[in-house]
């Protein structure tokens, strides 16, 4: 880490498209996984014997598998409409980091193997074999997609680097070649319950404890109740919610709106985390195995309804995967869609007109919304499309009297990654963590400038710790970033009606 | 029966034969390998009509890449929608009676042939002149541009300097399709052509050019956004779930 370079790239008033640097981070890359973690995940322990081969099989078998995967491979046209849309190419200028080009990393492997035009004439289509240093291509620029989907947006073929990415990491797991970062973590859950290792006692004590400063500053018992059985919700939330900050100021919102709306509601201590890193490693069973916990607890508890907190990619899983992964839920409310987002139950709420806000106690705030890439292009809230942009906007100017949009090139669909997604957010990583926040860094910086932005909410868990991190690295107050349940808690009205 | 018709209608019988197989075996292997998760770039159409729309604009207007890059956009929409006259100006050659749109589009069908030509050498440069594009332009990148450039040039060079018998070529294709074989007319101009047509017809399901039937199989354009509401089960994934309950 010491060894590390860290530098922000200076912040321009208006987007240039970088000139190519080649080879600019290719000696960026995580830590290995060790092979204790690669082991307890069931894959090998390091990099195996006839890895070669194994690789092109396991290509094959995710071929098989994946029709978007084979689609993606075969459908690029290099049209170069990608190019510029990738916040890593936009920070760094390496060439490998466009998404086609990192795209074509594994294509040409796959033109290579699988298609005939690549194995007779490799030259004329870009194909290549499958070498030891490919395979440091793979891990080095592989572990520079946060798996966004930003390109996805503007290809037009929807290819979705994201899908690739996790593609090429499945095969490296297969064969021994882990990530660190990701492994570990998942590892933990498995072992632990939630991704940051926080044992069920620990929890309990965690949870007390905020119990009393709620009490301390509202003079109400406002509970954050754990494994309680019959309750009607059970919240699902990242881990980062018990105590990292800003991410607590949101937990303790949504107690306040389950306090205020008089909803039973517990956390569970089996299934303490909403995160599910099995995604960012494209790999399935994982996927299904982390998720299965909260079915577990669910039923366990005998809850009625599934809410998860304030967290993009657990939000893409919960939405699109859960109902697949560990589906049916028949045993919940009908009334419901399972899952639910916090920020529905909450809209819905104020909808209902079961909560007041005194929008003045955010008056010292001038808030713009930051939308998490997973919750903007690969989910939804509400009964629209596009409902994962209203809703959370409709709830900040519920609760703040000052809000700005950002360029409007760098929201919603097209939204910019913090730069710490898909399984970056390690400190190794720090150096692309800080230039991959470079074109959000730019958009808040001009609302800054006009309107006096000093605050950006946001409703994932990654985004807060990035950009808690790297805002001081362009000069901005670390505190600037916090979720829109932070905002909710500060400005929902307690207490006898 | 010359050996230049002999040579053109095994030629042309081979290429076409070789394009259908391989795009029909391209689009069964599409059609049968399982999507198991739910991954529709978002927002997305909730329900099936509301993809066919989204598909219809993606094919027609390049919606995606509108959004992208305007010179792009203007450049590839220009050629292909100048390609899809052109080829639709073609089919007088393959009915009799001519249809009456097909009559109708003939004028518009010999613009489009120079609007053709004018977007692949925008496309074209574009691989020379903007960095990012060059460097991700394989050696087949350029090829299928000069491959297309070099179709349009000697059907536009049979309209604009050397006429060929266009009557005694119709005939031609229409024995083609009857099996009745006609002789084609000597002309270099129409070698080229045909040369290069089959060239192209036969490589189509080899290389990039699967993007055409690739659309219509990409997950993230042609979802329903409904995973809450219905429960997506791909094959393999079904078994799995048995082993869960």
């Amino acid at each position: 880490m010491a060894t590390t370079q860290v530098t922000a790239p200076p912040l321009k008033t208006y987007p240039v498209i970088p000139i190519l640097q080649a080879g600019a981070m290719a000696k960026s890359k995580p830590y290995a996984a060790s092979a204790a973690m690669q082991q307890a995940l069931g894959f090998p322990g390091e990099l195996v014997e006839g890895w070669h081969d194994k690789a092109i099989a396991k290509l094959g078998d995710l071929l098989q598998n994946y029709r978007g995967l084979k689609v993606y491979l075969d459908a690029c046209v290099h049209c170069g409409a990608c190019t510029d849309k990738c916040h890593y190419f936009l920070g760094t200028g390496d060439p490998k980091n466009m998404p086609v080009a990192r795209q074509d990393l594994l294509r040409k492997v796959y033109r290579r193997y699988f298609t005939w035009a690549g194995k007779w004439f490799p030259k004329l289509v870009g194909a290549e074999d499958l070498t030891k240093d490919v395979l440091d291509d793979w891990y080095s620029y592989f572990n520079q997609c946060s798996e966004c989907r930003r390109c996805s947006v503007f290809c037009p073929y929807g290819i979705d680097t994201a899908e690739i990415t996790m593609a090429a990491k499945e095969i490296m797991d297969s064969i021994g070649v882990g990530q660190k970062y990701s492994n570990e973590i998942i590892g933990k859950v498995h072992k632990v319950g939630n991704n940051l290792g926080l044992p069920g006692p620990a929890l309990q004590d965690t949870l007390s404890s905020l119990e009393e400063d709620l009490k301390e500053e509202t003079g109400l018992d406002i509970r954050l109740p754990l494994n309680q059985k019959g309750a009607e919700v059970l919240l699902i939330t990242p881990s980062a919610d018990f105590f990292a900050e800003p991410h607590v100021y949101s937990l303790m919102g949504y107690a306040k709106v389950f306090h205020a709306a008089g909803i039973p509601w517990t956390l569970s201590t089996h299934a303490s985390e909403a995160g599910n890193f099995g995604l960012f490693i494209g790999n399935y069973g994982q996927m299904q195995k982390i998720a299965m916990r909260v079915r577990e607890a669910a039923l366990d508890l005998g809850a009625r309804r599934l809410v998860v907190g304030e967290c993009g990619h657990a939000w893409r899983v919960a939405y699109s995967f859960w109902n697949t992964l560990i589906g049916p839920f028949d045993f919940l409310d009908s009334n419901y869609p399972v899952p639910q987002h916090i920020c529905e139950l909450t809209y819905d709420l104020i909808q209902r007109g079961a909560l007041t806000f005194d929008k003045s106690a955010n008056d010292r705030y001038v808030v713009t919304f930051h939308d998490s890439c997973n919750v903007a292009r690969a989910s939804r809230m509400g009964g629209m499309p596009g409902g994962q942009f209203e809703i959370p906007r409709a709830i900040v100017r519920a609760v703040a009297n000052r809000f700005v949009e950002m360029n409007p090139e760098t929201i919603r669909e097209k939204t910019f990654c913090c730069g710490g997604g898909g399984g970056l957010l390690a400190d190794e990583l720090l150096d692309l963590r800080v230039k991959g926040a470079l074109p959000r860094m730019e958009a808040l910086q001009a609302v800054v400038d006009s309107h006096g932005v000093n605050f950006m909410a946001t409703i994932c868990a990654i985004c807060k710790a990035q950009f808690s991190k790297v805002l001081p690295y362009y000069k901005f107050n670390m505190s600037m970033v916090g979720g829109v349940h932070q905002l909710v808690g500060n400005a929902i009205r307690l207490g006898p009606k | 029966m010359t050996a230049a018709t002999v040579f053109f209608a095994l030629l042309l019988y081979a290429a076409a034969l070789l394009g259908a197989a391989g795009l029909a075996w391209r689009i069964r292997d599409y059609a049968r390998t399982p999507a198991p998760l739910k991954i529709p770039t978002t927002p997305a159409p909730t329900t099936t009509g509301g993809v066919v729309l989204r598909m219809l604009r993606e094919v027609t207007l390049f919606e995606s890449l509108f959004k992208a890059n305007l010179w792009i956009w203007l450049f590839g929409w220009m050629f292909h929608v100048a390609l899809a006259l052109v080829l639709a100006r073609h089919l007088r050659y393959f009915t009799e009676p001519v249809w009456f749109w097909v009559v109708w589009i003939q004028p518009f069908g010999l613009y489009a042939g120079l609007a053709m030509v004018a977007g692949l050498a925008a496309l074209w440069a574009r691989r020379f002149l903007v960095e990012r594009i060059r460097y991700i332009s394989t050696p087949s990148d350029h090829l299928m541009l000069a491959l297309l450039l070099g179709i349009a040039f000697s059907g536009l060079s049979m309209k604009f300097m050397s006429h060929t018998d266009i009557v005694a070529v119709k005939a031609f294709v229409l024995g083609l399709l009857l099996f009745d074989w006609q002789p084609l007319p000597m002309h270099t101009g129409l070698f080229v052509h045909l040369i290069l047509v089959a060239l192209l017809t036969a490589i189509f399901p080899y290389s990039k050019l699967l993007h055409a039937p690739g659309l219509f199989f990409s997950p993230g354009r042609n979802q329903v956004d409904n995973p809450r509401e219905q429960r997506h089960l791909a094959p393999w994934a079904a078994k799995l779930d048995k082993a869960k309950v």
